[in-house]
This record gives structure tokens, sequence and C-alpha cells, in this order.
């Protein structure tokens, strides 16, 4: 199985704040890799680095072998890479049809088809009811959802989640959690995810990757990650060991 | 093809679009002069606005400095029919390239060097007033003492030079306006379309979907600027005189914006209604005015100033789509979805 | 050309300049602090314009001595439009703020049309015609006097901002208006304040520049396009800037007057805004702001 993404020694700084220092670790083709780490740790900043935001300081993206040198997130888009914000911004003054169908032409040479191909990826993600409906009037887990529809109708070979269970219940974790699941198995489709929702990291990763203070503390499969001293010291503090 | 361009326009919408098209092709027969003059005075601002509203609207840039096309497309036109005798029908290529170049500059300097928003705007004014006092310079359009075209005979129309009649200047007019409207509803619902109406709601979004902002916006700014210099075009054929002075002045950029911001910013109908209100309540007023036997220089521009505050304060969506709700042709906005259209 | 008269001219756009930097510095102040874009700016000094014009031939009042109630009037109008028309519109998308004050300015400027008419109205001092010469110079009276006055404001201005509680409150709203809130500072009426201010500096300058032009009813709309160049050349947000860019462009104004033909002379201006706005946006002085 080939690294479909390899994150190599980058680094970022924010006027001398140091928010990642020298970070590596690769997403094999058709595997589910999660980001973890306490807030601020810099995980965040790497997606960004990744999908194009941020430029690094140093070190290097490959993405299906080639580096993403410099690319604009939109570059990085086209070459198969999906992202979500970890705040959501859905084009409020369209319907949910329309939303998605703007991912979906990134995937489709024309209108119509990008629109059979929204109007799928909506049903997938259990929005058929609201297609009509703005999405300014959307619900929090219903704009994540959005969110996600948006980023999948992309086409994407790698897709980036950013906390996209934050703030929802635990019926609907679990419905994502199965969603990705079965997008990942059926259609192979690799997935990089950051979260601090521990059930949803747990239920879906193959592999763990851990930040803290921008430096990569820990890598390997969830069972050995979570009792690893140095990532519970991270999480808990040294006095709770 | 047919099916794809009145998908998702209400039934109901489109009979009463075409009994206004209707009735708009047989005003000359019944109308005078006057109501002809003012119904061209209308329809110039209609389509104008309408370019304009392709920038703002769909793409969210605000320009207020759109008189330098207006301005560009009349003078390159005009000098080639004055100094070369090419018809009009031939200048008008070469309007909407000067414009287009125009835009394109200004539209690059600002994407490149991320000059938004209210910056924007003001950039936008500057190139406005640049070309201005430029063409106030310049002999060879006639500088600040004004470019005249040789005014013919009104009993002839001749087409092929835009010399006749207001009834012509009406139906050429009346046909860019429609054609704008069709061009409009077409570009909503295609690729660009989708691109901008995206960008105009989140570019961060809408860039990590794979949109290239520079490119869209590049689209947008040249189209806006071509498609508003016919208007500069028909307005110099028209009228037979061009003051850089008048022709530039940001009070033109102004008036040009106030019938898509009355109307409604962004949808498809709104510049055209919004033209229609405030050109119809304007020369009302100053019927009025006259027939009380009162002149005062400068009430119309008051009465622009009032509408437009209204509206800002208290309509800001425009009067277009809380209308369109009370015909009952859905809310109004650019895009009519299918399901709302349908008994 | 004579060395001396570039240097002649060369202060004597100076010195305008400084008026045009103290109209520039209510602009500042206003969004600075506010963060609206008071399209109405230029609107407001030609007021002030017409104020002092009125008062001197009515009652023979110099302008400059008549700076401190006009200032007033423009405080209390800057207040009241800020209070009633523009708060509730904080919220509100920029360009809708945008319009507000547009549509503002096309009522006041046609306003004065209707009001005042379209003929040039000036102040005949009676220091107009005198001069002062200093080795080779040789400076209009009314312009030093002009200069003077512009510094004597602006230099108050500082002063309120530095040292008065009230002015250091407004600036604590321009820094942090999460913070301002959370202390307690009753931000809608600092606001009001802010743009009264701003106003009152137009006014003050609306006083000074009369002794310097003729007053028409479109100087409104050229003086806001002018004050937009000089703050964003100076440096938004930035006090001293503001000053800089009016004395910068009224120095380029001048002398590009006098090298090339006197009505072409705001090409300079624009030119420099073109140049600004791409290669340094955040102006000379100004700070960039983090996004």
């Amino acid at each position: 199985m080939s690294n479909l993404l390899e994150v190599d020694r980058i680094s970022k700084s924010f006027r001398g704040l140091k928010a990642v220092q020298d970070v590596s670790f690769t997403v094999p083709e058709g595997t589910i890799v999660g980001l973890i780490g306490p807030n601020g740790a810099g995980k965040t900043t790497c997606f960004n680095m990744i999908a194009g935001v941020y430029r690094a300081d140093a070190g290097e993206v490959r993405f299906a072998g080639s580096p993403l040198r410099n690319a604009r997130p939109d570059q990085v888009c086209r070459a198969g890479i999906g992202r979500t914000f970890q705040l959501v911004k859905p084009f409020a003054g369209l319907t949910v049809m329309e939303n998605v169908t703007v991912g979906a032409l990134n995937a489709c040479p024309t209108v119509r088809a990008a629109k059979d191909k929204a109007a799928a990826v909506i049903d997938q993600l259990g929005l058929g009811a609201k297609r009509e409906q703005m999405a300014a009037s959307l619900t929090l887990p219903e704009r994540k959802r959005l969110e996600v529809a948006r980023a999948l109708a992309t086409g994407p070979r790698l897709l980036l989640l950013d906390e996209v269970m934050a703030g929802l219940r635990p019926t609907e974790t679990d419905r994502m959690v199965a969603l990705f699941r079965e997008l990942n198995a059926k259609l192979g489709l690799t997935i990089l995810l950051i979260e601090h929702v521990m059930r949803a990291v747990m239920a879906l990763s193959n592999r763990l990757v851990v930040l803290h203070h921008g430096r990569v503390i820990a890598a390997g499969r969830p069972e050995d990650i979570t009792r690893d001293p140095a990532v519970l010291e991270s999480y808990l503090g040294e006095e709770a060991l | 093809m047919r099916q794809a361009l009145l998908e998702g326009v209400p039934r109901r919408g489109l009979h009463m679009l075409a009994g206004l098209l209707l009735a708009l092709i047989a005003l000359p027969l019944v109308a005078g002069d006057y109501i002809i003059t003012v119904m061209i005075l209308i329809l110039y601002f209609a389509y104008v606005g309408q370019a304009w509203n392709i920038m703002m609207g769909f793409a969210g840039q605000l320009s207020l400095g759109h008189a330098l096309y207006v301005g560009l497309g009349a003078y390159a036109a005009a000098a080639l029919y004055v100094h070369f005798g090419i018809s009009p029908w031939v200048g008008l290529w070469a309007a909407m390239a000067v414009s287009a170049l125009a835009g394109a500059v200004i539209g690059f300097l600002a994407f490149r060097f991320g000059v938004a928003g209210v910056y924007f705007a003001i950039l936008t004014i500057a190139f406005a007033e640049f070309a201005r006092i430029g063409f106030d310079h310049w002999s060879w359009v006639g500088g600040s003492a004004g470019f005249f075209l040789p005014v013919a005979n009104y009993a002839r129309n001749d087409l092929l030079t835009l010399r006749g009649s207001p009834a012509m200047f009406y139906y050429v007019t009346l046909a860019m306006t429609a054609a704008a409207l069709v061009l409009c509803h077409v570009l909503l619902r295609s690729r660009v379309g989708y691109h901008w109406q995206a960008i105009r709601e989140s570019p961060d979004a809408a860039q990590a979907l794979g949109i290239d902002i520079f490119r869209s916006k590049m689209i947008a700014v040249v189209l806006s600027a071509a498609m508003t210099s016919l208007g500069g075009v028909v307005f110099a054929f028209h009228y037979n005189n061009l003051f850089p002075e008048q022709i530039f002045h940001i009070s033109r950029s102004i008036e040009l914006i106030l019938g898509p911001i009355v109307g409604g910013v962004g949808t498809l109908l709104g510049p055209i209604v919004g033209a229609f209100l405030l050109t119809a309540l304007s020369e009302s007023l100053q019927e009025v005015m006259r027939a009380l036997g009162v002149d005062v220089p400068g009430i119309k521009q008051v009465f622009y100033g009032i509408c437009l505050l209204v509206v800002v304060m208290f309509l800001p969506d425009g009067v277009w789509p809380p209308l369109s709700r009370r015909l009952g042709l859905g809310n109004g906005r650019a895009k009519e979805q299918a399901e709302e259209g349908g008994p | 050309m004579p060395a001396e008269i570039y240097l002649n001219v060369a202060i004597s756009g100076l010195l305008t300049g400084l008026v045009y930097g103290l109209m520039a510095l209510g602009l500042s102040v206003i969004f600075g602090v506010v963060r609206v874009v008071n399209f109405a700016h230029g609107e407001m000094m030609t007021i002030a314009m017409y104020l002092a014009v009125a008062l001197f031939s009515a009652y023979k009042l110099d302008p400059l001595a008549m700076m401190v109630p006009i200032a007033a009037v423009l405080f209390a109008l800057g207040y009241v439009m800020q209070r009633g028309l523009i708060n509730p519109f904080i919220n509100r998308p920029e360009h809708s703020q945008f319009m507000l004050l547009v549509a503002v300015a096309l009522i006041l400027v046609n306003g004065l049309l209707i009001v005042f008419g379209p003929d040039a109205r000036a102040v005949q001092t009676a220091y107009a015609f005198s001069s002062f010469a200093l080795g080779p110079l040789i400076v209009d009276a009314n312009k030093v006097y002009a200069g003077l006055a512009a510094v004597a404001v602006a230099g108050l201005l500082f002063a309120f901002f530095r040292c008065t509680l009230v002015g250091k409150s407004i600036r604590a709203c321009a820094d942090n208006y999460m913070g301002a809130l959370v202390v307690g500072l009753d931000v809608n009426r600092l606001y009001a304040l802010t743009f009264g201010i701003g106003a009152a500096c137009v006014g003050a300058a609306g006083c000074i520049m009369v002794l310097l032009v003729d007053v028409t009813p479109p100087l409104g709309p050229a003086y806001t396009l002018l004050a937009f160049v000089i703050v964003i050349t100076g440096g938004l947000g930035s006090m001293p800037g503001a000053l800089l860019g009016g004395v910068l462009i009224g120095a380029t104004e001048a002398v590009g007057g006098l090298l090339f033909t006197p009505s072409a002379k705001s090409m300079f201006s624009f030119a420099i805004l073109v140049l600004v706005l791409l290669f340094r946006p955040q102006g000379i002085l100004g700070k960039r702001v983090a996004t």
C-alpha cells in the first residue's frame, strides 16, 4: 500500500511562535489516520499547510508522490484533496443543493452532471429533505453535514476533516462515523481527521499521530497510543500520571 | 437547450414577462416621443445596472467607477465614427475591447495585490477620475470642450449608423436589455455563475472547493466592463455629444448603481425593476414640480438620495424580492427553484 | 523656471496640505475607531464652509474666529448621524454601510445646491492679499494662518486622545471592541462621540479652507475623495499619517500643477493612491492590520 500523503518535516512559525516544528507523518492510501493532540498543538496549522492555506516555512508535503509546492488551496483541491473547516463556512445565501453543486463542479464537466452528483452526495449525508433550504437556515449538525457533503462532492482521493464531530450528539456522531467507514470501505476514500471526540477517533482510525506543542510525540496504532505515557501526559498533565 | 433555459423558472413569471415584453414592443405605437424618451432612459439604466450587477451582485465586487466603462465605450465608438466614418456596429467591438482592457487592468491590479472591499471601491473611483481628467486634456476627442457627432435628419432611420428617431433607439435599448436579462439568467446557471456566487458568499470555502478565485473575479470584471461599454455606445449615438466632466463623473457611477440597489442586488430582475421605479418616480416628481412652476435644480438627486437611504435602511435586499413574493413568483432570488414554480 | 518658484509653490502646497491633513484627520479618526467609511466627509466639510461664508457675509465674522461654533454644529451633526443612522448598521455588511453614507452624501450635496445655488461663494478677509516675505520665499498670509490654525487644531486633537479619559476610552474601543464592552464602556455613546469629533475636525478644517478657496457644492465629493486618498496614503488609523499624507498630497499637487497643467493636478493624487493601494496598502505610517 503506497503512501497517498507524505508530510515531510514541515515547520511553521507565526511571528516567532513556533506553531509546527519538524512534523512528519504519512497517510497510506485507503486508510483513516487520526491527528490528535491537545488544543494548540498545531493540528489545524498542519492541515492548513497541506491544504495550501499556509506556506510551510520548511519541509515538503507530497501527495501521490508529487510535491505540493506552494500550491494554492484551489490547486490542492483540484489535485484531489478535499477539506472541511473547523468553523464551518456554508454558502449562506445559497440552498443546500447549490452549495454541494459548487463542490461537485470540481469533479464534473457539466452543470447537469454536477447537480446529479450533488443530489447523490446530499442523500448520502442524509440531507435529502433539506435540499432546497437555504444553508443559513440549517442547524449546526446539519451545517457540519453540509460541509462534509460539499467537500465530498469534489471527488477527492484524500479527505481532510477538521473536528467534524465537535458539537454533535452521540447519535449524530455514530452516524457520521458509519458514513466515513462506508466511504472508506466502499470507495477507498483516504481520510485524515483532526478530532477531539475520542469515541469517533477510536472507532475510525487505523493509525494515530499525536501532536504536542507543534511536534509529533507519538504515532502508531490506536491501542498503543492510548497507553503511551507521553501521550497521556500531554493530555492530562504530569500530575495525573 | 430550451428545457435547460427555462428550467426552474416559474410558469407564472414567464407569462408575466412575455406579457410585459409584448406591451413594451407595442409601446411606440401608442405613446408620444416624450414617453419613449423616458423609456429609453429607463432601459439604459436597466441595462447598465444589469451589467454592474454582474460584478457586484454575482461576484461581490463593489465598483463605484463604472462610468469609466460607459465613457470609454462612448468615446471609442464615437471617435471611430467621427474620425473614420466607421459604423457603430463595428465600433462597438472596439468599445468593448477598450473597456474590457480597462476592466482587466483594474481587476488584475486589485486581485493580484489583494485590494478588496472598500479599498477596491476607492480604486475604481480613482480610475474613473483619472479618465475624466485625462479625457479633459485629450484634444483628439475634443477635450473638455466636448466631442460632437454630426446630427442627421431624424426623419430617416439609419440603423447602420444609429441615426434616427427615438423609436429606433427605443427598440435598440429594449433589445439590449432583453438580451442582458437572458445572458444573466444563463450565466447564473452556468459553472462560472456558481463560482461567482460561491466566491461572493465565502471566498475561503470557494477556494477549498477548487475554484480559482482570481480567474473567476477577472471574468466578472471584464464581462461587466464590456457589457457596460455597449451602454456607452448607445449613449454617444443617442445624445450626440460627450463631455468628460459629465460622462466620467462620479455622479454617473452612483446613478447607474441606484437601479440595482433599489431593485435588489444579485437578483435577476432587480436592476430592471429598480430602473423602472426610480426613473418613473423621478420623472413624475419633475412633472409635478414643473406643473407647480417650481424649478429646483438638484431635487432629482435629493430624491434619489432619499430613495437610496430608505432602501438601504429598510429594504436591504431591494424592492424586487418582497414584490416578487407578493406576485407569487418565488422569493425573487436569482435562482428560482424548480419546485416553487409548479402548481 | 527658477528654483524659488518651485520652492514657493511647494511651500504653498504644503500649507494647503496641512488643512487637507486636518480634514483627513477627521476621516482617519472616524474610520480608525468606528470602522465606518464616511463617504459624506467632504460634504460635511462643504457644509462648514458654507456656514463660514454665510456668517462672514452676514456679520463680517472671521472664519478662524468662527471655528469653535461651527465645529460645535458639525459635532452635533456627526453625533446625531452616528447615533441615529449608522449605529443600527454596525453589523451589516461593509457595502451596506458604505451605500448608506453615499445616500447621505447625495442628499447633502444636492441639499446645498438647492439652498445656496451653484455659484461660487467666497470669503474676503482683511489679510487676504497680504503676504510674508522670508528671503526668496513669498508666502500668502492667509495660507500661513491656515497652516498654523490646522496645526493648532490637530495638536488639540492629539492632546485630547492622549490625555483625557474620554480620549483614552475611545482609543480603547478602537483597539479592542469586545474588550471595551467587557470593561463597561458605553461603546455606542463613544462611537457617536467619535463621529462627532471627526465631524468637528472637518468643521474646523472647513472654516480654515474658506480662506483659501471658493465654495461650490461639487467641492463635497471632490474633498471626500481627497480625504480618502490622503488617509490611505498616510495610513488608515494613523493620526500623524493623515497630516503627513495631507502635506504630501498638497505639495505634490501644487508642484505637479506647476510642471504640467493645473487642471491635471489631481491626477497625481490618484496616481499616488493607486501606487499606495498596490504596494503599501497600510499607507506610509499605518500599521499592517492582522487578519
